[in-house]
């Protein structure tokens, strides 16, 4: 069976749960085959994990300069690779670097590219893809009709399972170009982590706006009784109240959850850009005419400081 | 230094964007902008200009109103535009818009920087910017939340998920900005005037040597199979807090199993 090449997205070796999603899109279309850039010392463990969802093979790219500049060396080794591998298809995360990867890897194999799927099937013409539009207004089914498809997928586009493949490690030598070494990331400040999931993998999300004038701590509460992560409005970013790599919105995180919770959200287009398809909406407002009313499933009009603690603890009491 | 800025005309978020009917977005039909993302790149522009000196040129690929979105860019305060249209380049995705933008920019003479928006306001896609630098041979600093230019070096910060990196280049490069990196000004109506006496170049593709049968909807390298609206989303409960809200938000969610 032909292989299907996913780019391994993670921490110090540590898969983020969205590499298991596309493993198991990627046994729908071919023999999943792993793309793991990093240092070898993370490799091995990493291995064990991407086998565990279904990795034939494991490729290792663990040459140091591949991560010292910006997207360009990823997109070089996914070329080589393409060309040694035949694959029918690439699949990789869309974040903002896996779709620059997407991007300068189509035009180096002359193969068409779909960004930000949130479904991928074995289609007519190879792969389908589903996307969702116009800050979520359209659904569109769309497939590649030039070269080898290379996807760009979304967090919880699948639920991972859990099958074992061989993991066969493969070392990859890779020959940068110089063009790809022309943007130094010269220094990487890491972010502190919060100890709440993922934005973007989580299942359930409270958001924050202008309404907590500054005061996160309700907001929080209420996404700690719930497991949940934490978003904020740009307004709320820009007033410096809670950090960008937070925000949800169209220059933000586009999240999907099964659960999202607005507090103090007026719900400009620009914020339903990144939380519209989410499964089930709630808001609290004081303002009864807020346009985020206009897509709950339910919602409280009342001061976020009374509501959210109130049901804080009654979640937390229910939750015994 | 000279800046070229690339803009994109779209559909106006606040409208009914919709497709038309060979699935292509509706560029006409609706009232169109310049992409508000891409205000950020001409205020960028501008910015690093005036700390110096040089020339900042827009160019737009799009249909014969996406000249609106030059104009607005040229009473920003940019000093010339290039608009990029023909018939033969309805439909064209992102690849063959990368090819058409880096003729462009040979053509009008490789500047010191090319400055884009990390994403449309349409399609979202932030791709157009790595495909450019990956055609003209440049350095790709995108995302750039703050950017210094200094000497022929342009360093500049870039968020991730789970680091702030520092990227450093030399020019001539690709930058792509966030909104996170300047306040765009508006058009004063000083800026307004002037701009009606300011250059504004049409090119066709034979201009740019590109040949028609690598863009439009034919040459595409995807193809949109369907669209369907999503059904309006049902009406929810709405209930006004009465000392109770938090308990019934708490109620609303237990039924549905979140808790
Ligand atoms: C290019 C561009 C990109 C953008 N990208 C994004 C993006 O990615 N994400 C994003 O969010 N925005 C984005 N925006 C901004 C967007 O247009 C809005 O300005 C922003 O979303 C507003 O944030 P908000 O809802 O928190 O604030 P507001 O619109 O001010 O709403 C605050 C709400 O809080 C309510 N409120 C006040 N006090 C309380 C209280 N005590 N209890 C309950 N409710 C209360 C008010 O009734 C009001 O509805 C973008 C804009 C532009 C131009
Ligand atoms: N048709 C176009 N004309 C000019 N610039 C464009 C065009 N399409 C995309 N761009 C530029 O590329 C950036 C990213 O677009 P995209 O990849 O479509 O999200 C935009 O912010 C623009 O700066």
């Amino acid at each position: 069976m032909a292989e299907v090449l996913v780019l391994v997205d993670h921490t110090a070796g540590e898969v983020r749960k969205a590499t298991f999603e596309l493993l198991t899109i990627a046994r729908r279309l071919g023999e999943p085959s792993a793309v793991f850039v990093g240092e070898a010392a993370d490799a091995a463990a990493a291995a064990g994990s991407l086998a565990a969802y279904g990795a034939e093979k494991v490729y290792v790219v663990s040459d140091p300069e591949v991560t010292a500049y910006l997207v360009a060396p990823q997109a070089e080794v996914l070329a080589q690779l393409v060309e040694s591998a035949s694959p029918v298809a690439v699949l990789i995360p869309s974040s903002p670097s896996g779709k620059e990867i997407a991007a300068r890897l189509a035009v180096k194999t002359s193969s068409g590219v779909i960004t930000d799927a949130v479904d991928v099937q074995p289609g007519g013409a190879g792969v389908e893809t589903t996307q969702s539009v116009f800050a979520g207004s359209y659904t569109v089914k769309a497939t590649v009709t030039k070269g080898t498809p290379i996807i760009a997928v979304k967090p919880n586009s699948a639920a991972p399972e859990e099958v074992s493949g061989a993991g066969t490690v493969e070392e990859v030598t890779v020959t940068l170009s110089d063009l790809a070494k022309s943007a130094k990331i010269t220094e990487a400040k890491p972010k502190a982590a919060s100890g709440r999931p993922e934005l973007t993998e989580a299942a359930i999300v409270v958001s924050g706006g202008r309404g907590t004038a500054g005061d996160f701590g309700a907001v929080e509460a209420f996404a700690d009784s719930l497991g949940a992560a934490v978003g904020a409005s740009r307004a709320a970013v820009d007033a410096g109240w809670y950090p960008h790599s937070n925000q949800v919105g169209q220059t933000g995180k586009q999240v999907s959850p099964q659960l999202y919770v607005a507090a103090g959200i007026s719900g400009a287009i620009q914020h339903r850009a990144g939380m519209q398809t989410s499964k089930t909406i709630v808001a609290v407002n004081k303002d009864e005419e807020a346009p985020i009313f206009e897509l709950v499933d339910f919602g409280v009009v009342g001061d976020l400081f009374q509501v959210l603690p109130q049901a804080t603890e009654a979640v937390n009491a229910a939750k015994g | 230094m000279n800046i070229v800025v690339c803009v994109k005309y779209v559909p106006d978020a606040q409208s009914d964007r919709t497709f038309t009917e060979d699935n292509t977005t509706d560029r006409v039909g609706v009232d169109g902008l310049l992409s508000e993302i891409d205000e950020y790149a001409v205020e960028e522009a501008l910015k690093i200009v005036e700390a110096g000196e040089g020339e900042v040129t827009v160019v737009t690929m799009g249909p014969e109103q996406a000249a609106d979105a030059i104009k607005k860019a040229l009473q920003m305060g940019a000093d010339k535009g290039v608009h990029i249209v023909d018939d033969a380049l309805h439909g064209s995705d992102a690849a063959a818009t990368s090819l058409v933008l880096a003729e462009a920019v040979k053509k009008i003479g490789t500047p010191d920087l090319v400055i884009t928006g990390m994403s449309s306001t349409d399609g979202i896609m932030s791709v157009v910017p790595a495909m450019l630098a990956e055609r003209l041979g440049l350095p790709q600093v995108t995302f750039a939340s703050e950017l210094t230019v200094d000497g022929s070096t342009v360093t500049a910060r870039r968020d991730g998920d789970t680091a702030s990196e520092t990227i450093v280049a030399s020019l001539p490069a690709l930058v792509s900005v966030t909104d996170q990196i300047n306040e765009p000004r508006y058009p004063s109506f000083k800026g307004i005037m002037a701009a009606k006496k300011k250059p504004v170049e049409e090119w066709a593709l034979a201009d740019l040597g590109v040949d028609a049968s690598l863009v439009g909807l034919d040459a595409a390298w995807t193809r949109v199979e369907s669209f369907t609206k999503r059904p309006p989303r049902a009406k929810g409960t709405i209930v006004a807090d009465e000392g109770d809200g938090g308990t019934q938000l708490a109620a609303f969610l237990s039924a549905q199993k979140f808790v």
